[in-house]
This record gives structure tokens, sequence and C-alpha cells, in this order.
């Protein structure tokens, strides 16, 4: 148990490494213009992500908000995929059609990449309703930032599911802002998970910038769901070191804010965990860096050399054939 | 045949899908316990329990999104709107959510949901609760729109939609609820394809497009035409998309004259699309221009008077046949 544990939190912390080169070498590849559209990167959140999915199985459901390429490459996605996706490419997780805010991997349960503030938190409900009437014990993640608490949709998919009593965790990631307008001028609570107890569902704030804390509180509302299906609600007080989206400079916020925070880097931090518990060794840990890097750059010549998708199939997904049996 | 009302066929639609297939549900607004607002679900709840007949708070656009979101894991929610006015709370949902996953996610994701309720003016009921809303839909690629004017049609185009594996939305039409008219025995399978349209009344002279409610006003209007001599071929689209464009260009060749009668509003209207298929397709087989009659173009107002000089009617429909040939 021990060994495996150790084992997991050394892979969860190359993953975090894996998301932020990936997001660097996004970044990188959209100034160049290889990649169009919004771009808005996860810098700085990567352990809400991988501490969610550490304390998921694999067949539990994940859908978030458009900051999302951390969540289908925590949740297995290829690298390569993710970045032809950003690319328009069809070897993308989207087949080029979705691009940044759309990411989609079916096989590893990511329901999406949804980009209409709040509109997918009634979705998250939904698949979660499809679990509990096909009576699995799975759970849905439903993950959104700070800005989607206000909008009606995420009103009314929590009062849904605490009247139907629905196996889904409602994971804030309250990174401070939403685009330009912080918290405190968006929203009329002191804390967001306030929220929840309006609903009657129960909530809990977490220190995003620990993924064993991350980790280890959502493997107890899992555990607790899992034994009688009910809403639940996370606050993971987290922090961007990015703008927005790659046009915003962010100019918002003060530069001593962001230090406070990159101080307290969700990677360091574990690195220094692992480390201090002679878990990890120095060497290991650039070794894990170097691997990420030549992923995250490895992934760009994939994209580079994958092929658009084919003009003649633009009508091939507006409608699928067929009906049911 | 037997004779039912377009109330019960859509409710023997509900409960043959629903004993059909163990993914199909029900779910909207007083459906379960009260029977539905319009007694379409009338003894499904006794019937199937609250597991498959689902009452929902007031709360369109978190139930229209949680019904979407059990279709992406293959689920098939029948998600009823008590009017089709109150589907606009929930548009982000039906417009931007149900529509367009299937391509955002480059085809991994389809929603076999299907939206159904009434809609259109009924009477009386004021702007607010008053809008057809099968141009707004129709727009959206990913969307598929259907309009049952009879019990039949009613019934055959909900199993249909409910067995699509796309988004359906079945617009029915709020004054037809007690309407008779003959439907096959449950015994037999009634299936009635999307994008199918049917000549309700055969004509040589002039084609009346139609649709839902001005339906039974084109038969109507053709009754009161064969005393003038005209004798009009009353076709119903049933279904708005996919289009059955094929049947819409053989009726017009035959007859050569046309005049769409329209439920909705006419700005950017169902008239307009169809009229520009017609005239790019076969201008030459045109003897006059083409008419359309649709609500005037204004919000529903309450008064009774103004409502209805607001709706299509046969007198209108009736003028436009006369103009259209020259009598």
């Amino acid at each position: 148990m021990q060994q495996s544990e150790q084992r997991d939190e050394v892979e969860m912390l190359a993953m975090m490494l894996l998301i932020r080169r990936f997001e660097e070498r996004a970044s990188q590849q959209y100034q160049a213009q290889k990649i169009g559209g919004f771009c808005h990167l996860y810098i700085g959140q990567e352990a809400v992500v991988t501490g969610a999915v550490a304390a998921t199985r694999p067949d539990d459901y994940i859908i978030t908000a458009y900051r999302d390429h951390a969540h289908a490459l925590a949740r297995g996605t290829s690298a390569d995929a993710c970045m032809a996706e950003l690319f328009g490419k069809v070897t993308g997780c989207s087949r080029g059609l979705g691009g940044s805010m759309h990411f989609f991997d079916r096989k590893n349960h990511m329901y999406g990449g949804h980009a209409i503030v709040g509109a997918h938190v009634p979705l998250a409900a939904g698949i979660a309703f499809a679990a509990k009437y096909r009576k699995e014990d799975r759970v849905t993640l439903c993950f959104f930032g700070d800005g989607a608490i206000n909008q009606g949709s995420f009103h009314e998919a929590l009062n849904l599911s605490a009247l139907f009593r629905l196996p889904v965790i409602f994971i804030c990631e309250n990174n401070l802002f939403a685009m330009g307008t912080s918290v405190k001028r968006s929203t009329s609570l002191k804390q967001i998970v306030d929220r929840a107890e309006g609903y009657d569902i129960p909530g809990e704030i977490v220190d995003g910038m620990n993924f064993r804390e991350v980790r280890d509180k959502l493997s107890e509302v899992i555990e607790s769901i899992r034994k009688d299906s009910h809403p639940a609600f996370v606050e993971i007080r987290t922090y961007r070191y990015r703008g927005h989206s790659m046009s915003d400079p962010a100019s918002y916020r003060t530069k001593d804010e962001l230090e406070k925070f990159r101080l307290d880097d969700p990677i360091t931090r574990l690195r220094a965990q692992l480390t201090r518990e002679e878990k990890l060794t120095n060497e290991q840990f650039d070794q894990m860096d170097k691997r990420a890097k030549e992923t995250a750059l490895a992934s760009v010549k994939f994209a580079e050399r994958s092929a658009e998708p084919p003009l003649e199939n633009l009508y091939n997904y507006t409608y699928v054939n067929g009906a049911s049996a | 045949m037997r004779e039912i009302t377009y109330r019960q066929a859509l409710n023997e639609a509900l409960a043959e899908e629903i004993e059909r297939d163990s993914n199909v549900f029900l779910m909207g607004e007083e459906v379960a316990e009260y029977n539905g607002a319009y007694k379409v679900s009338q003894g499904l709840l006794d019937r199937f329990g609250p597991t498959r007949i689902i009452d929902t708070p007031i709360s369109e656009n978190g139930f229209a999104g949680l019904g979407i979101g059990a279709a992406m894991v293959g689920l098939r929610p029948i998600v009823e709107f008590m009017t089709f006015s109150f589907s606009l709370v929930a548009f982000d949902q039906i417009v931007n959510n149900a529509p367009n996953m299937l391509t955002m996610s480059g085809g991994q994701f389809n929603i076999p949901i299907t939206f159904r309720g009434p809609n259109g003016p009924a009477h009386q009921l004021g702007a607010t609760h008053s809008h057809a809303t099968e141009c707004l839909y129709a727009n959206i690629p990913g969307l598929k729109v259907c309009t049952p004017a009879t019990p039949r049609d009613a019934k055959g185009l909900l199993k249909t939609a409910v067995r699509d594996n796309n988004p359906v939305i079945v617009l029915e039409c709020e004054l037809f609820y007690s309407h008779k008219g003959p439907v096959e025995p449950p015994d037999e399978e009634l299936l009635i394809p999307l994008g199918e349209a049917e000549i309700k009344r055969e004509g040589g002279d002039v084609t009346i497009i139609c649709y839902a409610q001005t339906v039974p006003m084109a038969l109507a209007a053709a009754e009161t035409l064969t005393e003038e001599g005209i004798n009009a071929e009353v076709f119903d689209l049933r279904s708005i998309r996919p289009l059955d464009e094929r049947a819409v260009l053989e009726s017009v060749s035959k007859t050569h004259r046309v005049v769409i009668a329209e439920q909705d509003r006419p700005f950017c209207g169902i008239g307009s699309e169809i009229a520009y298929r017609i005239q790019n397709q076969i201008f030459d087989e045109l003897d006059a221009s083409i008419l359309r009659i649709a609500q005037e173009d204004v919000p529903m107002p309450y008064n009774e008077r103004l409502e209805k000089a607001v709706l299509p009617s046969a007198d209108k429909l009736i003028a436009a046949v006369r103009k259209v040939c020259y009598a």
C-alpha cells in the first residue's frame, strides 16, 4: 500500500510537470500563431485536477469548463492528441473540430471542455443522474471556475442535484478571478463554499496548491458518495499564473500577489514533500522534468505533421445516422 | 380505423417508447403527479413509477441541461416543456449544448434527446406565452424539428423522435390536444420518418404549403375554394428540419402556384426559405409569384380582436390563393 501510494505520488508529480510543460509549449505555439482562437492556460492550478483525478476511479466521469487541457491530460489523453487539437488537426482529441475550449475524450470519460460559463454544470447533473438511474456507483466530477457560480445554470443544477441526490461533486477552482473581475467584485458571499449551504449540499474548502490535500479531501468525499449517493461541493483555492487567456496581460492584479502564489507553487511543494520524505531524488525529478519537456516538444512535432480534417467531411458531424434499436 | 385525440396519441407514443426501452424516461414540470399540465402524460406515473416519470422544479435551463448530460451517457430523455415559450429559458442548453456536442467532440458524443411540448399561439395568452419557436430552432444545424398537425402524425413523429440518435424538437399544437383523428391500433407500430411531408388533400391548381396550426386552416380553405372552382393541394410539411424539399418541388411542379401558410412570424421565416428554394430550383415552373401568410410582425397582443388580426387565418389564406390563381 505504502509502496503504491509513493509511486502514485511520483507519477502524479510527473503529470503535473507534463501539464506545465505542455502549457508552456502551447503558449509558445500560440504566440507563433500555430494555435488559433482562444487559449486559456492552467499553469499554477496543476494540483487541483491531478489531485482530483488521483482520488477517482478510471470509470468516474469528469467534465469541466474551457480551461480544459489539464483535465484531458490528467485523465490520460495523450499530449499528442491535445496539442493536435490546439493545432486544429484531425489527430486531435476532438478531431480538430473543438479547439482549445472543447477537448473531449470519451474513452477516458472526459466529457468536455465546455465554453459557456456555467452551462456544463447541468450536464454534470445529467451524467450523475444517468449513473444513479443505472444504479452504478460512478461519481461525476464537475469542475468550473469562480466565475460560474453566479450563473443561473449553476444554481439550477445544484438544486436539482440536491433534490435528486445525485452522485456529483461540484469542484469550484477558485483562482480569484473571473476573467478580470475579482471574486470580491463578482460574488456577494465572503466565501464561495457557502453557495452549497443554500442547497443543503455539504461543502469543503481545500488548498489547491497542495496536491495531497486535494487528493485526500476528494477521496473522502468520493467514498461518502459511493456509499450513499449525494452531491457535494468543494471550493479549491488556487491561482493561475497567466492571464485569463493568451490575450490577457492580467493587469488587474499586482506582481506581489502573483509572486506570493508562485512561492507556494504546487509542483515545488509536492517535490519538496517527496524529497523530504526521501521518496524522490533531485536526479529523478530532473529526469521527470526532462521527459515532460520532451513529451511536450514531441507533441508539437506530432501536431505539425498531422493532417487537417478533410474538407469533404464538413457535414459528417452535424447529425449522427441511425436510430435506437 | 379507430379515432383518438391528439393528446391520447401523444400519450400512447410516450407509453410505448418508455415501455420499449429502459433508457427512455420523461421529465418536466408537472409531468408525474399532476399528470401533465395538458394531461399528455396522464397515467404514466402510475404505470411506470417515479424513476421513469420525473417531476422537476420550474427550472427549464437546469432540467434541459440535465437531460442533455444524461443523453451524453446514452440515456434517451424526453424533456417536456410546459410550453415552448418557456423553452426560451433553456435556449442556451437547446441551442448551444444539444446540437453542438457531436461536432465539438469530433463525433464522440451524440445527444439522443427529445424536447417536446405545446408550441405556437393558443388563445389570448399574451406576448410571453404565445411564441411559435419553429423558426428559431430550425435555424440550428444539429437540431431536428417536427410539427405534427394530426393525432396520427403526433404519435408517429414522437415515436420516431425518441428513437432518433440526435436532438429532436417535437412542437405540438396546444389548440389541437382535443382534436380527434384516425390512428392505427396500438398493436401496430406507427413510425413516421422525420423529413417526410404528407399531402393532406390532393389538388391540381395551387399548392398550399402548411404545417401545424395552418393545416386544418388550409383544409378548410381548400373546401371553400372548391366552390370557386379552385382545387388546392394541401401540403403538410410535418417536419421543418429536415425539410422534404423533393416533395415540395414535386407538388409545385404539378400546380405551378404556391401559397405558404405559416403559424410563426414572417421575418426570416420558414416560408422565406421554402420560397427561395422553389424559385432557385424550379423558377420556370412558377406561373405566379409565391405568396406567404404568417403572423403579423408584432409581439402578440392580448386583446382578442387584435390577436385574431395578428394570426394567419383561412380568410387571409383564401385571399392569397385567389391572388396567385388570378381569380
